[in-house]
C-alpha cells in the first residue's frame, strides 16, 4: 500500500468541528445531516407555498407576477417532494435502520456519505436557480413539450433537469445501500418476519427507488438531449408523441408517491404499538400490504392520464387497479386501529401525530378513491380538488408522520426529550391549520377553480374559501415555527431521556441515547419480533450497555474525504452542462474539470488506504 | 463478530445474513436498476418505430453483416471474461492477465465498430445517375422523397454536367425520430461498454501490483464480469430489436 498511500493522502482524523462532519461516514451523523438539510429545504418550500397563498388570498391581486407564480408552484412541488419529504425519510433510514437491525453501520458507509453530499449538490443546484437566471416554471411533473426549448427557452428547466438527475444519483446510491444493509446485515436471529415495520417499509421503498429512478432518468435524458442537442424525442412536428413524457414520468411518478408514503407508514407502525403497549395487530398482514402496495404501485400510473384519451379499455383497467390498491392501504389503517383497540394508550406527542396521520390519510385516501373513477376524475383533473388530495396524502400523510418520527426518535438522537406541552400545541396548531388550509380546496376544486392560475376574478365565487385556505396556511406556518422552537429549546435544555424513554419495542432503544459511535458494544441476538420488548419482559439483560469488554476490538469504518469530493465534482460538472449552450468554451472546460475531479476522486476512493495498520493487514 | 460491521474493503471472509457478499448484492441491485434504464430506452425506441417523418430509415443505413461481426466480437469477449475469472481462481496469473486484456481489447474492437458505424450513418449518401433523374418533379429514392435542400444539391451537380451525383442523406440524432432514438439507445450502451473497458483495464494494471492477481481478488473480477455479461446481454436485445427487426420488419 505504500506507493498508493503516497499518491492519495491517508484517511482524515477529525474528531470534532466542521471537517468531522464533511468527512464523516457514521450513519447517525449522516442521518442528522440529512434531517437538518431536509428541514431547511422544507422551510424554503413552505415559504414558496406562503407566497402562493398570499397571492391567492384575495381576487385580482398582483402580489407576484404570473412568471414568478409559475416558478413558485413548480419550485414548491419539486422542493417538497425531492428535497424535503424524500430526504427526511432518508434521515430516518440512516439514523434508525442500522440501530433497528443491530448493525454498527450501513453496508457501504462511504457510499452513504456520497449519497448525502450528492443530495446536497442537487438541492443547491435546484434552489440556487432562483438567483441564477430563473427557477423552473413548468410544474413539478414538467410535461413535455412545454418544457422543450421551443416553448421554454429559459435556463430554469435546465436547472430542473440537471438537479433531478443529480438527486436521482443520490437516491439510487442510498437505495442500493439500504437494500444491502437490510438484506445482509441483520443481527443473528433477526429473520425477515421479525424485522421492525419501519425497516420493512424502508426495504420496500428502496426497491421502488432502484426500479423507478432509472425511468425518470431516461425521461430527463431525453428532454435534456432535446434541449441541448436538438434531438426530437418530444418534438411533435418530427412525429413525436408528447404522451411519451407523461407515460415515462408517471411510471416513475406513481411508485414515487409510495416512496413518499411508505416510510411514513413505517414510522406510524413503530409508534402506534409502542404507545398502545401492544404488538402491532396483524404484523404479517401489515408487512404483506406494504409489499403489495409496492408491487401494485407499478400498475396504476395511467390514472394520472385519464383525460388524455387512452380509450375506455385502458381507462377502465387503470381505474380498477387504482381501486384495488386502496385495499392494502385500507388494511393497514384497520391494523393500526386494531393495535390501538384495547391497548393501554398513552397520548404522548408522537402518538398524537400518528393518530393525526391516520385520520388525515383517510381523508386523502378517500379523495384518491374518488379519483380512481375515470369519469369522475375527468371533472376533477387539474382543479383544486387534486391539490386538496395531494396535500392530504403528502402533508397530512407524509409530513405529519415524519414529524411523529421526529418527536419519537429525538430522544434517541440527542439524549433529550422534546417538550410535551409545546409538542401538543404544535400538533393541534398543525392539525387545525392544515385542515383549514386544505379542506376548502375540495370545495374550490368542485367549484371549478383550476390549479396553477395566478389569480381569479372576484365574481367567480371563490373568494371565501381562498381566504380561509390562506389563513390556514399561515396557521401551518405558525405550527412549523412552534416545532422549530421546540426542537431548539429541547436540544438545549430538554429533560434527559435515558436509553428507553417510551418503554419501546425495538433494538435502537436497548442502547444509550445518544448511541455511542459503534452503536452496539456487542451485537445482539434476536429471539422474537419486537426484540427489545421481549428481552425486557423476560427480564434478560442480554444487551450490555456501553463500555463492554469487547469495545477495543470494534473496528469502525474510518472517515473519508472522497465522497464529498466526488459530489463536489458532480456539482461542478452539472454547472458546466447548464451553460453548455452554443458550445461555450468556458462551460465545456468547467464540465470537463468537474468530471475529472469526480473521476479522480472515485479512483482515490477505491484505493484509499486505511490508517490503522492492523486493519490494513486484515485485508 | 465485531468485525462483521466493517464492510468497506469487501472482505471475502466476512459474515453476512444471506452469505452473499455485500458488494455482490449491490451489483445485482444495480443491474436490476440498469434493466429499467435500458428497458425505458428500448421502450422509447419501440414506441417511435416507424414514426419518423423523413428518412433515412433503418433499412437504408443498417448493414447486418458488419454489425453481426461486432456482435460476435462482443459475445466472444464474454467468453474470454469467463476464462479470465476461471484462470484467476485457479491461480494462473499469466493466463488470467491475457484473458482479461483480450476481453478489454474485444470490447474496444466493438466500440471501434460502433464509432465506424455512427460515422457511416452520419455520412450516408444517396447516389443518382443524372440521366435518369427528372429534376422538375418530386424525386424519390429508397422510399424517401428528397427534401428541397437535397434536390438543390442534386440539381447543382447535374447541371454542372456530372454523370453521377451524390446527395447527403446522413442520419444524426437530429435527423428524425429514428436517429434520435437509435443514437441515444446505442450511445448509452456504448458508454456502458466504455466504462466496462476502463474497469477491465484498471483491473489489468492493478494485477501487476503485489497481490493484485491473487485468487483472493476473485470478487473484484467477479463483479466486473457480472457487469460485462450484463452489458453483453443488453446488446443481444438491442441487436435483435433494433437491427434485425429494423431490416426484416416482417419478423
Amino acid at each position: 500500500m505504500t506507493t498508493l498511500a503516497r499518491v492519495f493522502p491517508s484517511r482524515p482524523v477529525h474528531p470534532t468541528g466542521v471537517w468531522s462532519w464533511i468527512t464523516t461516514i457514521d450513519h447517525k451523523r449522516i442521518g442528522i445531516l440529512y434531517g437538518v438539510t431536509a428541514f431547511i429545504m422544507f422551510l424554503t418550500g413552505g415559504l414558496e407555498a406562503l407566497y402562493i397563498r398570499l397571492q391567492l388570498a384575495l381576487p385580482n391581486q398582483d402580489f407576484v407576477t404570473p412568471e414568478v407564480y409559475n416558478q413558485l408552484f413548480t419550485m414548491h412541488g419539486t422542493t417538497m417532494i425531492f428535497l424535503a419529504i424524500m430526504p427526511m425519510g432518508a434521515a430516518f433510514f440512516n439514523f434508525v435502520i442500522p440501530l433497528q437491525i443491530g448493525a454498527r453501520d450501513v453496508a457501504f458507509p462511504r457510499l452513504n456519505a456520497f449519497s448525502y453530499w450528492t443530495f446536497l449538490a442537487g438541492a443547491l443546484m435546484l434552489k440556487l436557480s432562483w438567483f441564477m437566471g430563473g427557477a423552473p416554471n413548468a410544474g413539478w411533473f414538467g410535461y413535455a413539450p412545454i418544457t422543450g426549448a421551443a416553448y421554454n427557452p429559459g435556463q430554469g428547466i435546465d436547472f430542473w433537469i440537471l438537479s433531478l438527475q443529480i438527486l436521482g444519483v443520490a437516491s439510487l446510491a442510498a437505495a442500493f445501500n439500504f437494500i444491502v444493509t437490510i438484506v445482509n446485515m441483520r443481527a443473528p436471529g433477526l429473520s425477515l418476519m421479525r424485522l421492525p415495520l419501519f425497516t420493512w417499509m424502508t426495504l420496500v421503498t428502496s426497491i421502488l427507488l432502484v426500479l423507478a429512478f432509472p425511468v425518470i432518468t431516461v425521461a430527463l435524458i431525453e428532454l435534456m438531449f432535446d434541449r441541448f442537442f436538438g434531438t426530437n424525442f418530444f418534438v411533435p412536428t418530427a412525429g413525436a408523441n408528447p404522451l411519451l413524457w407523461q407515460h415515462l414520468f408517471w411510471i416513475f411518478g406513481h411508485p414515487e408517491v409510495y416512496i413518499l408514503i411508505l416510510p411514513a407508514m413505517g414510522i406510524v407502525s413503530e409508534i402506534v404499538p409502542t404507545f398502545s403497549k401492544k404488538p402491532l395487530f396483524g404484523y404479517p398482514v401489515v408487512v404483506l400490504s406494504g409489499v403489495i402496495i409496492g408491487f401494485m404501485g407499478w400498475m396504476v400510473w395511467s390514472h394520472h392520464m385519464f383525460t388524455v384519451g387512452l380509450g375506455p379499455i385502458a381507462n377502465s383497467v387503470f381505474a380498477l387497479t387504482t381501486m384495488a390498491i386502496a385495499v392494502p392501504t385500507g388494511v393497514k389503517i384497520f391494523n393500526w386501529i386494531g393495535t390501538i383497540w384495547g391497548g393501554s394508550v398513552s397520548m404522548k406527542t408522537p402518538m398524537l401525530f400518528s393518530v393525526g396521520f391516520v385520520a388525515l390519510f383517510i381523508v386523502g385516501g378517500l379523495s384518491g378513491v374518488m379519483h380512481s373513477s375515470a369519469a369522475s376524475d375527468a371533472q376533477q383533473q387539474d382543479t383544486y380538488f387534486i391539490i386538496a388530495h395531494i396535500h392530504y396524502v403528502l402533508f397530512g400523510g407524509s409530513i405529519v408522520a415524519l414529524l411523529a418520527g421526529v418527536y419519537y426518535w429525538f430522544p434517541k438522537v440527542t439524549g433529550r426529550m422534546m417538550d410535551e406541552t409545546v409538542g401538543k400545541i404544535n400538533f393541534w396548531l398543525m392539525f387545525i391549520g392544515m385542515n383549514i388550509a386544505f379542506f376548502p380546496m375540495h370545495f374550490l376544486g368542485l367549484d371549478g377553480m383550476p390549479r396553477r392560475i395566478v389569480t381569479y376574478d372576484s365574481d367567480m365565487g371563490w373568494n371565501l374559501w381562498n381566504m380561509v385556505s390562506s389563513i390556514g396556511a399561515l396557521l401551518v406556518g405558525l405550527s412549523v415555527l412552534v416545532f422549530m422552537i421546540n426542537v431548539i429549546l429541547s436540544y438545549r435544555r430538554g429533560e434527559v431521556a435515558g436509553a428507553d424513554p417510551w418503554d419501546a419495542r425495538t433494538l435502537e432503544w436497548s442502547i444509550p441515547s445518544p448511541p455511542p459511535e459503534y452503536n452496539f458494544a456487542q451485537i445482539p441476538t434476536v429471539h422474537d419480533r419486537d426484540a427489545f420488548w421481549a428481552q425486557k419482559r423476560e427480564g434478560v439483560r442480554a444487551v450490555p450497555v456501553a463500555g463492554g469488554s469487547e469495545e477495543h476490538d470494534v473496528h469502525l469504518p474510518q472517515p473519508s474525504y472522497w465522497p464529498f469530493v466526488v459530489s463536489a465534482g458532480i456539482l461542478i460538472a452539472g454547472y458546466g452542462l447548464i451553460y453548455l449552450g452554443n458550445n461555450n468554451p468556458i462551460a465545456i472546460a468547467v464540465a470537463a474539470i468537474g468530471t475529472f475531479i469526480a473521476m479522480f476522486a472515485v479512483y482515490a476512493w477505491s484505493f484509499e488506504p486505511v490508517n490503522d495498520p492492523d486493519e490494513d493487514a486484515g485485508h | 463478530m465485531a468485525h462483521a460491521a466493517v464492510a468497506e474493503h469487501g472482505e471475502e471472509h466476512e459474515e453476512t445474513t444471506t452469505g452473499l457478499n455485500h458488494r455482490k448484492l449491490l451489483m445485482w441491485a444495480f443491474l436490476g436498476s440498469d434493466c429499467m434504464f435500458f428497458g425505458s430506452l428500448i421502450a422509447t425506441y419501440l414506441v417511435y418505430q416507424g414514426k419518423s417523418q423523413r428518412g433515412p430509415f433503418p433499412e437504408d443505413v443498417f448493414s447486418i453483416p458488419v454489425t453481426s461481426v461486432s456482435t460476435f466480437v462482443l459475445l466472444m469477449s464474454s467468453m474470454s471474461m469467463v476464462l479470465a475469472y476461471s484462470a484467476l481462481t485457479r491461480g494462473q496469473t499469466k493466463s488470467f492477465r491475457i484473458w482479461l486484456l483480450s476481453t478489454a481489447i474485444m470490447g474496444m474492437t466493438f466500440i471501434a465498430f460502433q464509432v465506424f458505424e455512427f460515422y457511416e450513418f452520419a455520412n450516408h449518401e444517396l447516389e443518382f445517375h443524372c440521366s435518369e433523374v427528372d429534376l422538375s418533379g418530386t424525386i424519390e429514392k429508397d422510399n424517401h422523397t428528397l427534401t428541397t435542400f437535397q434536390k438543390n444539391q442534386l440539381k447543382e451537380q447535374c447541371e454542372a454536367g456530372q454523370a453521377e451525383a451524390v446527395v447527403d442523406h446522413g442520419l444524426t440524432p437530429r435527423t428524425n425520430l429514428f436517429g434520435t432514438t437509435f443514437f441515444t439507445l446505442t450511445g448509452f450502451h456504448g458508454a456502458h461498454v466504455t466504462l466496462g473497458i476502463v474497469w477491465l483495464l484498471s483491473l489489468f494494471f492493478y494485477s501487476f501490483r503485489k497481490g493484485g492477481a491473487s485468487p483472493k481478488r476473485e470478487l473484484d473480477i467477479d463483479l466486473a464480469a457480472l457487469y460485462w455479461h450484463f452489458v453483453d446481454v443488453v446488446w443481444i436485445v438491442i441487436f435483435t430489436v433494433v437491427y434485425l427487426f429494423g431490416v426484416f420488419p416482417g419478423i
